[in-house]
């Protein structure tokens, strides 16, 4: 059974791509059987996932040779493309997390979403979504990848874009689309420069080849292609600058939000730099570069998420934050702290995310944490499992982010980056805050009379309390007295980093000083006086935070100016020039095509006369073009 | 060495079927004729089973005149294929023009032809083949009787196809005068680069313009419009996928490796006609309203394509050409199987009648849509897999070669969307749906699926080609 699984490792893509195809062609009428249809499909990935996951994680032979299946794709000399599955304890735990939580957030989606008339579509857009995701995971080369992790693009599209009458929801959907596409052209070009200096797609081929890349060309072409590669996570995952699509992903339904934040989508850059970790490994200055985009979008996030006052927009803020951690992770070279991470994230982010849709949905969309209050009443589920989510999320421990966290902030110290240490360890303080902030002013406080709240029903609480109780415990497999996660997932060779008790007791320290702030504002405060004071004294700060550094304006001021004036010029060029050029050659090439046509006449002479005049051109040409030429022309005169 | 039936399983099979598909249609009933053709399917089914169990079994007969080898077995696969295909998706065709016995059998016999062309390996077996393959053709071309246009294709194709036949038995015979053989083989040892004389420059030209005829090459391509507009819509199919394919086996086998001494002179002017091809071909498909006449004009830039493989004459130029061969099979077969089956509710080929098909019938206009876009080489379609097969063995040598068919799969893809356009974006004249029969739909799904798939998955049938090529020069 579990060997089946593991050899089979391509149907946990596949099963979810397979029920995409029935529910758009056979089932789109029926959204019961649609969605019964989905969700099936995604338990058998799951349980397909689970089984290889388990072989591979009782065998410690995968921990340095992975499972690769491939067939060819394609072939032709010095260009060869497979297909194929990498199946190793990274890809095995991401599978295994991946369908997990989609398997989650779909059955909560039968809550959430029962009665909208695009029920069918929605489901078949999540099982897309999440075999697009699954699929990059499981790739073994670079264009396989390229190839999946460009659907979980277009998934994405459709699902932000899910709500396609409001114009909001649009317009998020092009934001997201167009923002990954200008990084993805940056992968496009690193996995172009790959093939042609290595001349080979393929992750175990490279895996060998990169570390004596000198063979092959120079540190400075090494950098570059670390530089480009990085540009498309630097999209997907929604670092600096290319971040501004994530929080307005958010116009989709909330539990699409709670599958781009958590399990698919953002964390495919992640995965996909810790995937190419040999390549980034060679050269300091690119995994240098990932380590200080990571640490300032870390802090950078953190900063606007304490200003925000959707609930949703503070959680996607928080998720440009946390993935600021993982890259930071990886940047000083610690795959193990940045996918353990990405692991426990994937459940108390979900878990938030779909706990905020329950509120959404409780409270008839009214988004601002400011009208909200007192929930934790009426709705104890929702609430207390958020509550897990937001002790999770600010590293109190046992709860799973505390142990992620932790490697992280450790493992940036021990890199001896002091600077980008304290970066993220501010950043824990201001996560600690900004999100209790939210959960003390939506959850607790007083009740406000005009909303009249109720707890979701089963089939949406029943995945917020399996994801609370992996939030609380998932990180119990990465604790310093338990570090089965390090001795399972590393690039290289297994870290062995002596647990540092001031680093893990100043981080409990930070956390329980935001939260405890967050307290004192929002809680013993009734009126809010001290927290409105705070912002009016520091209005200029506390425009530009909660204005989000106006970035989004520089972009439309840079589109409107610098782009649309680029693009009045190229307009004329395009009129006057192009078109010309088009039009003129069409106009040729029907004209051709119609004055050729005369000689058409259907007249059985014609032809034949074309076909022997033709003998006679083609002999006469070749005896004078010919080498025996002057035999012909010459009479035979040598 | 005792003579090997076993060799011919394939041609006996065929053969036996197409004598006793004239025997049964001359004495049954008018009412049962319409049996003859799931009979046809069925033999070829069976032909096509033995050519596929045979792949590995090779040999030579009558001292080398037949050899069969896997490159043949290829090109009789493709027939076949191409034959049951036809047969079956043109069935009701077929009753509507009432003849059957003399169709199924004269159809059958053209597959006999091109088997034999397959596996000719000296210039009379070559000839007999190209011969059988050609009169029939000219008894189907003509076999609707009381349509004025069917007996004129018929009656034009007669007088052309003996033209070519004459300059090509002509290109024949003073090939043999200068070498004194008429095994392929042996000649490619007698002509080398030092020994070309005038007389074999001129047989060449004849060569090359008698196949340059049956593969519709120009200048030798003027007949093709008129007699693939007026003949009936299979035997269009046929003559564009079978008549085409079979003639670049003996093409490949005559130029590749019998005249490979001469590929100095040949190899430029193979150029030149492709080139010439292509551009004529696509230009002149622009202006067309017929769709089968715009077919007819765009089967006349895939000979170009195709032709493209044969300029650098080795094993990765023969292998593009048997790979774009055969995924032709399913674009072609695809777009004319829905040409007769909206000419059978329909009764016309103006594309201007085509305006809602999609509304009409999904099925039909999704196809035609796929297959062509398949023949213009857009990706993941198969075409697009060939022609980078094709394009990339000249992209060294003759760039500016690789370069025009580039340009020229950009202009077709003009004339193709204008037929989708008008199905997908017209309202129909009328509503009401276009039925497909059962027999029909699957011979749509198989050419559908088989273009998408081959352009998805190009790997197996890419390796097939190699092996086949690789018993191509092994003689």
């Amino acid at each position: 059974m579990i060997e089946f699984a593991m050899h089979h490792a391509w149907l946990v893509p596949l099963l979810p791509a397979v029920a995409f195809v029935i529910i758009v062609f056979l089932t789109r009428p029926w959204p019961r059987l649609s969605s019964a249809v989905s969700i099936a499909f995604m338990l058998a990935s799951f349980v397909t996932a689970a089984l290889a996951a388990y072989g591979v994680f009782t065998d410690p032979h995968f921990k340095h040779h992975p499972l690769i299946y491939t067939v060819r794709w394609f072939g032709m000399q010095g260009l060869n493309i497979d297909v194929g599955i990498y199946l190793d304890p990274s890809s095995a735990m991401m599978i295994f997390m991946v369908s997990l939580v989609a398997l989650l957030v779909q059955i909560y989606s039968t809550g959430y979403m029962k009665g909208d008339p695009g029920y069918s579509v929605f489901f078949s857009y999540l099982s897309l979504f999440a075999a697009s995701m699954l699929g990059m995971v499981l790739s073994s080369n670079l264009l396989q990848m390229f190839v999946f992790w460009e659907l979980v693009g277009l998934c994405s599209y459709l699902l932000i874009g899910f709500y396609s009458f409001k114009i909001s929801a649009r317009e998020a959907a092009k934001k997201a689309f167009i923002t990954t596409r200008v990084a993805d052209f940056g992968l496009l070009l690193g996995i172009l420069a790959v093939q042609i200096i290595f001349g080979t797609l393929n992750f175990d081929e490279l895996t060998q080849m990169a570390p004596n890349f000198e063979n092959y060309t120079t540190a400075g072409m090494m950098t570059l292609i670390a530089v480009l590669l990085f540009i498309g996570p630097v999209g997907k995952s929604g670092q600096f600058p290319l971040h501004v699509w994530l929080p307005d992903a958010m116009e989709g339904p909330t539990p699409v939000s709670a599958l781009i934040h958590a399990a698919t989508m953002v964390v495919a850059g992640v995965y996909l730099v810790g995937r190419n970790m040999f390549l980034f490994a060679e050269v300091e200055s690119a995994l240098y570069l990932v380590a200080v985009t990571g640490a300032f979008t870390a802090f950078f996030a953190a900063t606007i998420a304490v200003t925000q006052r959707e609930i949703k927009r503070i959680l996607a803020y928080s998720t440009v934050s946390q993935l600021g951690y993982m890259m930071l992770a990886l940047g000083v070279g610690s795959l193990t702290a940045s996918f353990f991470h990405l692991w426990t994230h994937a459940f108390f982010k979900a878990l938030m995310f779909l706990a905020a849709g329950s509120v959404l949905h409780a409270l008839h969309h009214k988004a601002d944490v400011w009208e909200m209050g007192g929930l934790i009443k009426k709705m104890p589920i929702t609430g207390w499992t958020f509550v897990i989510g937001g002790l999770a999320i600010a590293g109190i421990p046992p709860f799973a982010g505390f142990w992620s966290k932790d490697e992280i902030l450790l493992a940036a110290y021990q890199s001896g980056h002091y600077f980008l240490f304290l970066l993220a360890s501010i950043t824990a303080f201001l996560t600690a805050f900004y999100m209790w902030r939210m959960i003390f002013l939506a959850f607790f406080g007083e009740e406000k009379p005009e909303n009249h709240p109720h707890e979701s029903p089963a089939n949406m609480t029943v995945p917020l309390v399996v994801l609370a109780v992996l939030a609380a415990v998932g990180g119990l497999i990465g604790t310093p007295s338990t570090p089965l996660w390090q001795q399972w997932i590393y690039y290289g060779h297994p870290h062995h980093i002596e647990p540092n008790v001031i680093i893990m007791l100043s981080s409990i320290a930070l956390a329980a000083a935001g939260i405890g702030l967050a307290y004192l504002l929002y809680v013993r405060d009734k009126e809010k006086t001290n927290a409105k004071d705070l912002a009016r004294r520091f209005q200029p700060v506390y425009k530009l935070l909660y204005n989000k550094y106006y970035i989004d304006e520089m972009y439309q001021w840079f589109t409107r100016v610098v782009v649309d004036g680029s693009a009045r010029i190229t307009y004329l060029f395009d009129i006057y020039v192009v078109d010309g050029i088009v039009n003129g050659s069409a106009a040729i090439t029907k004209g051709l095509g119609s004055v050729m046509r005369y000689f058409q006449t259907g007249k059985v002479q014609t032809y034949a006369l074309v076909f022997y005049m033709a003998v006679l051109v083609i002999t006469v040409v070749l005896a004078f073009t010919d080498a025996s030429s002057s035999v012909l022309v010459m009479g035979g005169a040598e | 060495m005792p003579f090997d039936y076993s060799l011919i399983t394939t041609e006996l099979i065929v053969a036996a079927l197409g004598l006793a598909v004239l025997v049964l249609g001359l004495i049954a009933p008018e009412n049962r004729q319409k049996g003859l053709g799931p009979i046809t399917v069925l033999g070829l089914a069976g032909a096509l089973a033995a050519a596929v169990l045979m792949w590995n079994v090779q040999g030579e007969l009558f001292g080398g005149m037949f050899v069969v080898d896997k490159f043949a077995y290829f090109f009789k696969v493709l027939f076949l294929s191409a034959a049951i295909l036809v047969t079956m998706g043109c069935t009701q065709y077929v009753s509507n023009m009432g003849v059957h016995g003399e169709y199924y059998s004269m159809m059958i016999f053209a597959v006999l032809g091109m088997c034999v062309m397959a596996s000719a390996a000296d210039f009379i077996t070559l000839y007999l083949g190209l011969e059988l393959m050609t009169i029939s053709f000219i008894i189907l071309a003509a076999v609707n009787r009381t349509d004025g246009r069917s007996v004129e294709a018929g009656m034009k194709y007669l007088i052309l196809a003996g033209l070519s036949s004459a300059a090509l038995l002509y290109g024949l015979s003073l090939v043999y005068g200068m070498t004194g053989t008429i095994m392929i083989y042996d000649t490619a040892q007698l002509i080398v680069a030092e020994n070309i004389s005038p007389v074999l420059i001129l047989g060449l030209a004849m060569l090359v313009a008698g196949l340059g005829f049956k593969v519709s090459v120009v200048p030798f391509h003027m007949w093709s419009p008129d007699i693939y507009q007026g003949a009936p819509t299979p035997v269009t199919a046929f003559l564009a996928v079978g008549s085409k394919a079979a003639s670049f086996a003996v093409l490949l086998r005559l130029f590749a490796a019998g005249l490979n001494g001469m590929a100095g002179t040949w190899a430029m002017l193979v150029a030149v006609l492709a080139a010439l091809t292509m551009v004529i071909g696509n230009l002149l498909a622009i202006p067309q309203t017929n769709i089968k006449r715009m077919l007819a004009y765009s089967s006349i830039a895939q000979a170009g394509y195709i032709l493209v493989g044969l300029v650098s004459a080795n094993e990765a130029g023969i292998k593009g050409v048997m790979f774009y061969s055969f995924l032709y099979v399913f674009a072609t077969m695809g777009a004319f199987v829905v040409v007769a089956a909206v000419y059978n509710k329909v009764k016309s080929d103006e594309i201007e009648d085509y305006a809602g098909l999609a509304q009409r019938a999904p099925l039909l206009a999704a196809v035609l849509t796929i297959s062509m876009l398949s023949m213009a080489g857009i990706p993941p379609l198969a075409g697009f897999v060939g022609k980078f097969y094709l394009f990339k063995t000249v992209i060294a040598d003759y760039f500016w070669l690789a370069l025009l068919g580039l340009i020229m799969s950009m202009i077709s893809v003009y004339y193709y969307l204008r037929v989708c356009l008008v199905m997908y974006r017209d309202e129909p004249k009328e509503n009401t749906p276009i039925e497909i029969p059962g027999n029909i739909a699957v011979v749509l799904m198989v050419a559908m699926l088989g273009t998408i798939i081959l352009g998805i998955y190009p790997g197996p049938l890419s390796e097939l080609t190699n092996t086949a090529a690789e018993t191509f020069f092994l003689h």
